[in-house]
């Protein structure tokens, strides 16, 4: 060994995550672990305390998220974290609440929770881990898929069209859009904190290797070869049409596009607001109309 | 893939002061991506020759590059398994 | 901890609906959080709640769905509000899934079904009984649950205030089994003063939340573990997954086994504490009907009628359909020489009773769509009198 590299225990970080628990269970280059890491920095860097910030996931991979965290934080049931952290934000309007899980748990199973949270502008913060497959059963077609590619439910290539994740996100009324990557990590920690300090409903796509389920079978090699696929191939332009950010890593001409896409106000969801003095209403209001214009 | 570097110098060089970084390694932690080796800017790093607990090859600061580290943190930012990170050492003053 | 407010407790007699009277049990127990989907026969528990929880500064949320809407009350409880929501057949069979998480995060909740005729779509707007079973294992995985079968309005007020402090004494969901014809009844309901309605605080740990040593599922001898809420500075971590004490993962035989008989020991030995049930005229019957809910008032007249023609019946009322009052009924079949189970469904609270005794279990079913009268279930006395 070279006498210049220092052998630690501990990780500057672990005080953020429940270090009893790690290594965690995520495959050799899975991508959630980076994306992880940032969104644990974020929170310090947020200026919300820790004990504020609450993480609620659903079922998958990145469904274990929140066990890895050292917060409060809840493992709920495959596709329903998103009306679990709805509640918690409208109980504890204090509480600076983060839904963090896969594109299979919050888009196929889970899609009508997002759509609506989204649509009511809950203030929620919502994270997607978009791997393109389902990973933890070990590789199979999910709602953000590409074409053509091979998963284990489907050998001949994929033959249903993807979901184009920040263009739905925008459509149903989310106030903040970003996509990055789990190589992007440090503009993926920018729009994290953005998206914590930002009331109201945002939503986050990570684009992140997952070696296994999705690259092995479909020629990507191995994690290494997807981040470099990241590096080369992906631009930033967060003035993109949100209807162009479709992603189909068959075509290698055809760029991954990144960015911080909406940033925007909209009334926020509260149950009591018409329990409100008119003023009140009005004001919040006038503030969503003033933001839009400008 | 060829690693292209900038052929501009910039004006200040002389004057910049580059924070000199010190590389910590948690084996046992490490599953051997090599995003950390590959993804490193100033190419610090190269796998060990010995393995951890489970087989895998965790990276070192490959000979020659002792004072290369710029603690820039992207090798524990990238890292998936916390298995590494630097720390500011003294800072050096670049040489013309 | 919310507590009864007074104007969130509507102290008086009352002419009430049973949906109604539920909403009111719900805020006069300090219930502030409502997530619920519109169905019949259950619609009117929303409707007075969206308009009287905000009235006491309580959450009225209307969700996409009743996935959404049992995830919801789950959520509302770990952030620490007394959370209900009310539903019939279709929406109960989508609300398992989280109940079962209820179940294993231990979070308390609350459940008003109010059954229509099934399967599926069924009957939407007429009465059954059918989900009894359901109530009990709809959920998968081995599970001990406590549902509550109210058979007037007044009921549906004192057992949902029951249904709150039971949820929070155990840290399980409770369930209402109520059915269309006493939730779409309306008759007097009496609303004590707030200082009147019992309230049972959830167990909350003694330790604050900077003990490093603090396990938040280690439970005390009553097997109960204290309950922390989402910001309090526990940094807990509640999972669907089997858990140890520290709450973390811990997927084995073992682990499962130890986890698993705990959540159903803390009810099963403590059925005797729960159990609740009413007797009419059993003391000297010989022939004792067992029925709930709707039903129940039917029987009540079956065995008057029966003791007019002279025919010694009783009626045992199970107030608690889970955990059954078995053991009354054992002690029952000592003396007594068969039982009759008028029911609206074909067959489910019979086949508890049968575990119990070996007499003659007559049944008196009907598959749903009308109120049972009391004479198929006269008819069955008769025939079982012999």
């Amino acid at each position: 060994m070279s006498t210049s590299t220092f052998i630690a225990e501990r990780h500057p970080s672990d005080p953020l995550f429940r270090a009893d628990r790690l290594p965690h269970i995520w495959c050799p280059g899975c991508g959630i672990g980076p994306a992880m890491h940032a969104y644990a920095q974020a929170m310090v860097e947020s200026e919300i305390p820790l004990a504020r910030h609450v993480c609620v996931s659903g079922i998958g991979c990145t469904g274990r998220v929140p066990g890895y965290l050292n917060m409060d934080s809840y493992h709920t049931t495959h596709g329903r974290a998103i009306p679990f952290a709805t509640a918690i934000a409208i109980v504890k309007p204090e509480l600076e609440v983060t839904v963090y899980s896969g594109d299979g748990d919050l888009f196929a199973i889970g899609g009508n929770h997002f759509i609506h949270a989204a649509r009511r502008n809950v203030d929620l913060n919502v994270i997607c881990i978009n791997n393109f497959n389902y990973g933890m059963t070990g590789g199979q077609v999910g709602p953000t898929t590409p074409m053509g590619a091979r998963a284990t439910t489907a050998p001949f290539g994929n033959y249903e069209q993807p979901f184009n994740l920040p263009y739905l996100a925008a459509a149903t009324g989310a106030v903040f859009v970003a996509r990055w990557t789990s190589l992007h990590l440090r503009q993926l920690k920018q729009a994290f904190l953005r998206a914590m300090k930002k009331r109201g409903f945002t939503f986050v796509e990570v684009l992140a290797p997952c070696p296994v389920g999705f690259g092995r079978p479909n020629d990507i090699g191995d994690a290494m070869e997807e981040m470099t696929l990241y590096r080369e191939r992906c631009v930033v332009d967060a003035s993109a049409r949100l209807d162009s950010l479709d992603i189909d890593l068959r075509d290698k001409e055809r760029p991954i596009t990144l960015g911080n896409f909406v940033d925007i106000e909209r009334p926020v969801f509260d149950p009591l607001a018409m329990m409100r003095p008119a003023g009140e209403r009005e004001n919040h209001a006038a503030l969503a109309g003033k933001t839009q214009e400008g | 893939m060829p690693v292209i570097r900038s052929a501009r110098v910039p004006l200040d060089r002389a004057s910049v002061i580059v924070p000199a970084g010190r590389v910590y390694v948690i084996p046992q932690r490490c599953k051997e991506c090599r995003f950390c080796i590959d993804f490193c800017p100033k190419d610090v790093l190269v796998t060990s020759t010995e393995t951890n607990a489970k087989g895998y090859r965790y990276p070192v600061v490959a000979p020659g590059k002792e004072e290369a580290c710029v603690h820039c943190e992207f090798c524990s930012l990238v890292c998936p398994e916390y298995a590494i990170f630097t720390v500011e050492g003294p800072r050096a003053e670049v040489p013309a | 901890m919310t507590v009864a407010r007074a104007d969130a407790v509507l102290t008086g007699q009352h002419f009430f609906l049973g949906d109604h009277a539920f909403a009111e049990g719900a805020l006069a127990a300090g219930c502030r959080f409502f997530g619920g989907y519109p169905i019949t026969p259950s619609t009117e528990v929303a409707e007075r709640l969206a308009r009287r929880l905000p009235e006491v500064g309580g959450i009225f949320v209307q969700m996409e769905d009743e996935l959404a809407s049992m995830a919801a009350i789950v959520g509302a409880s770990v952030a620490g509000a007394r959370a209900m929501t009310a539903t019939s057949g279709p929406g109960f069979s989508l609300m398992m899934e989280n109940l079962g998480l209820a179940a294993m995060m231990e979070v308390p909740c609350v459940v008003v079904n109010v059954q229509r005729g099934g399967p599926s779509t069924g009957l939407p707007t007429l009465v059954g009984q059918a989900d009894v079973m359901q109530a009990r294992w709809g959920s998968h995985g081995d599970y001990e649950i406590v549902a509550y079968s109210p058979a007037s309005p007044q009921e549906c007020f004192d057992l949902t205030v029951k249904a709150f402090n039971t949820a929070d004494q155990f840290r399980i969901p409770v369930l209402l089994m109520a059915d269309e014809v006493v939730a779409h009844m309306t008759e007097r309901v009496t609303i004590p003063p707030p200082e009147a309605i019992p309230h049972v605080e959830r167990k909350r740990p003694g330790q604050g939340p900077g003990d490093n040593g603090f396990l938040p599922f280690k439970a005390d001898d009553d097997l109960i573990p204290p309950m922390v809420h989402a910001g309090e500075g526990y940094r807990v971590h509640f999972t669907g997954l089997t858990h140890d004490e520290r709450g973390y993962p811990v997927l084995t035989g073992p682990a499962h086994d130890r986890l698993v008989r705990r959540l159903v020991d803390k009810i099963r030995l403590k059925a005797w504490q729960i159990v609740e049930y009413e007797e009419y005229r059993v003391e000297d019957a010989r022939v004792v009907v067992i029925a709930y809910g709707s039903t129940a008032r039917s029987a009540r007249r079956a065995v008057t009628l029966a003791r007019e023609q002279g025919i010694p019946a009783g009626l045992l009322r199970p107030i608690t359909l889970w955990p059954f009052p078995g053991e009354r009924v054992r002690k029952l079949a000592e003396r007594v020489s068969a039982f009759v189970v008028p029911e609206l469904n074909l067959g489910q609270l019979s086949r508890e009773v049968e575990r119990f005794t070996s007499l003659p279990v007559l049944g008196v079913n009907h598959a749903g769509g009308a109120m049972m009268p009391p004479e198929p279930i006269l008819d069955v006395i008769r025939e079982a009198r012999g």
